[in-house]
């Protein structure tokens, strides 16, 4: 056989790719380190003078300075006030802000419930002193030291604001109005093609909030502490639901496009996102239903390695007060994590639209966290499977 | 002044020095950023993550590799890449070849200049808006629904057809151009040649005209194969639930680089043996 050079090259690499995936497929170990013992970092215990200037990681519409918006503004202020320039970074997923931090040159990062435990078991994120930020105490109590924002009843940052994933469906095509998560699951045939769902590997607790509630015999107690077998069961009926689904969104425009076209009719979503459909017209409605649902809940952090450490826990305590926390949590579409926030919105009813003060409502909310190999749900006897796994089924179900 | 004279001596007397000053740039350029950053991309798909911490560990193993021919989602994935890129690019050539033949050889040549810009218009709209476009053309009650209305029939909805299709409309002037070219270029006395031997013109057409433009159409097809089989904007946009190869890197880029690289390795593979195949047809010399 006559090969080209080029050819051979090729033909030789593809065999070296070959030959050595064929001997070494086991002989390799990531080290992983499962369990939640993070290192033993000290929290700051007093305040020193500002630095001048603050390096932030956020959510897209979290700090805002009126360069997107002239009226959306609450950076100016903070920088005339304590003297720190604020320099800032829009994430666009969990998963970058966890890159980003591990970086050390951002002092502080608005992490969701799914980043907050890697940033604190990887030690990138430091116990926050929260005698140093005066506005935590009119924090709502059910948002302070929660799962995802504390370990061992140590805080490590503080909560900004949360929402829920509610299901929203076009109440002229999809009669009778559901009551249940089995619209989007057991009973989506029915809207074949028309249904959306969130497209991030954390949906699978959806599924599995489904079948804590549907399958008893599976014994989910937390959605984001399956093993093996109740996770390959989530897996299973979001392998099932794929079928029905006509796309997945994590655009919000995405969604709201399509339900105003009516390529989607029913599927998970956003309250804000729910307002906006609304607001062009689509005749949708958007609610919890009787399982309950899974939702998020963003935490301020300090980085570990955070070089302007006291102008970040001014902004800490800015971003929650309760002016502030308001008009974030309007501009963003969220309920403020501030007691005191309700009464400085500009719409009256936020906080009802929002159910910000709402603890019964927030007590059926499973809120985002990030699956680890030790149970979060406190069992010893098995292993859960950790959040990389929980990726990798994620692309295997939209296949 | 005598450095100078003696640097420009030194110079004159070694035309292998002066070029190899000439090109080292360029060359660094080439290996450095290009073939480096390939091969950066190679070995980094050896490497493992943290399961936790997603952190990259520089320990050895061919995990992705042997992952990436043993999951069965990543063949699937794989195989539906390719074939979308291989409906695109014979749909750009089944469309591109009448309407080069057109602009080439039957519009009046004072016209010829004036289609040729008009076929390359939509290039200068932004990706972005041309695909939302299809987007709404395709979407529940679209454009494609109401104009199929009448026959009884819907438009295709979100999804692979309506990938293949947008990704046409998309790469469709890559194709037409070198066609274009090559038939403008075709002697015409050839053809005359050819009909004074009695042929008539579908014979014309096989015996004469398409060899001397299949080379052509496999240049043009080079732009539609590649640029397929890398897009993953689109099919984010009008593909509904589908992945492709590109939104597998895209997925696994943040958690898992190593996987992602393995997973980016596939289309630089695949296109080095399309360019091959390609290079048998004579296309590379007629790009």
């Amino acid at each position: 056989m006559r090969l080209t050079p080029t050819l051979k090259a090729v033909a030789a690499v593809a065999t070296l790719v070959l030959a050595a995936t064929a001997c070494g497929s086991s002989g390799s170990t990531g080290s992983s380190s499962g369990g939640l013992n993070p290192p033993d970092l000290k929290a700051q215990s007093k305040l020193g003078k500002s630095e001048g200037e603050v390096n932030l990681i956020a959510w897209a519409g979290y700090v805002e300075d009126g360069s997107n918006d002239p009226k959306v503004n609450w950076v100016s202020d903070f920088e005339k006030q304590t003297g720190c320039q604020v320099n800032s970074k829009v994430a666009a997923s969990s998963d970058e802000m966890v890159k980003l931090m591990k970086t050390g040159e951002y002092d502080a990062v608005s992490a969701s419930g799914d980043a907050s435990l890697r940033l604190i078991a990887s030690g990138d994120a430091a116990p926050v002193n929260t005698s140093l930020v005066p506005n935590y105490k009119d924090i709502f109590p059910d948002l302070k030291l929660q799962a995802w924002n504390s370990v061992k009843g140590k805080a490590y940052g503080i909560p900004h604001g949360r929402g829920a994933n509610l299901l929203m469906y076009n109440t002229q095509k999809v009669t009778p109005a559901p009551t249940s998560w089995s619209a989007v699951f057991d009973d989506a045939s029915k809207y074949k093609g028309h249904v959306t769902a969130y497209d991030s590997p954390i949906y699978i607790a959806d599924a599995a909030l489904y079948l804590k509630a549907t399958k008893p015999e599976l014994k989910i107690k937390d959605p984001y502490a399956l093993d093996q077998k109740q996770f390959d069961a989530a897996v299973a009926l979001l392998k099932k639901q794929n079928a029905d689904i006509g796309e997945y969104w994590s655009d919000y425009l995405k969604e709201i496009s399509a339900f105003k076209s009516g390529d989607s009719v029913v599927g998970t979503t956003w309250q804000v996102i729910a307002n906006l459909t609304a607001d062009e017209g689509t005749k949708i409605k958007a609610f919890v239903p009787k399982e309950g649902s899974t939702g998020w809940s963003d935490t301020w952090m300090i980085s570990a390695k955070a070089k302007h450490p006291n102008c970040a826990y001014q902004w800490l305590d800015w971003i929650v007060s309760p002016k502030v926390n308001a008009q974030v949590a309007e501009y963003f579409g969220e309920a403020p994590a501030n007691s005191k926030a309700c009464a400085e919105t500009s719409d009256k009813n936020f906080c009802t639209t929002y159910h910000a003060a709402d603890t019964a409502y927030w007590k059926n909310i499973a809120f985002w966290n990030t699956p680890i190999q030790q149970c979060l749900d406190g069992r010893t006897d098995v292993k859960c499977v950790p959040y990389a796994k929980w990726v990798q089924a994620w692309t295997e179900i939209k296949g | 002044m005598s450095l100078l004279n003696r640097t420009a001596g030194a110079l004159y007397r070694r035309p292998r020095l002066r070029l190899s000053l000439l090109l080292t740039a360029p060359l660094l350029w080439l290996a450095v950023l290009y073939l480096g950053s390939l091969s950066v991309l190679f070995v980094s798909a050896f490497w493992t993550t943290d399961s936790f911490t997603s952190e990259v560990v520089k320990v050895w193993s061919t995990d992705n590799f042997h992952e990436l021919f043993t999951v069965p989602v990543y063949r699937q994935v794989i195989l539906r890449s390719i074939g979308v890129a291989l409906a695109v690019t014979v749909l750009c050539a089944v469309i591109a070849f009448p309407l080069a033949f057109y602009t080439a050889r039957v519009a009046k040549p004072r016209r010829r200049p004036l289609l040729v810009v008009a076929i390359l218009t939509p290039l200068w709209a932004s990706y972005l808006v041309k695909v939302y476009a299809w987007r709404l053309i395709l979407s529940q009650g679209g454009l494609a629904d109401w104009m199929l209305k009448p026959f009884g029939l819907s438009g295709p909805g979100f999804g692979l057809p309506a990938t293949v299709l947008t990704l046409t409309y998309l790469w469709l002037p890559y194709m037409v151009l070198p066609i274009h070219t090559a038939l403008e270029q075709l002697p015409a006395n050839l053809l005359d040649a050819s009909a004074d031997l009695g042929a008539r013109a579908g014979r014309t057409f096989r015996s004469v005209v398409l060899p001397m433009v299949l080379p052509s159409v496999a240049a043009g097809s080079i732009f539609t194969f590649s640029l397929s089989l890398g897009d993953y904007i689109t099919v984010q946009i009008v593909g509904g639930k589908t992945q492709l190869i590109g939104n597998l890197v895209y997925s696994n880029i943040e958690l898992n680089l190593p996987m992602a690289a393995a997973l980016g390795t596939v289309p630089v593979v695949v296109i080095v043996v399309y360019l091959l195949a390609m290079r048998r047809t004579g296309a590379l010399s007629s790009l």
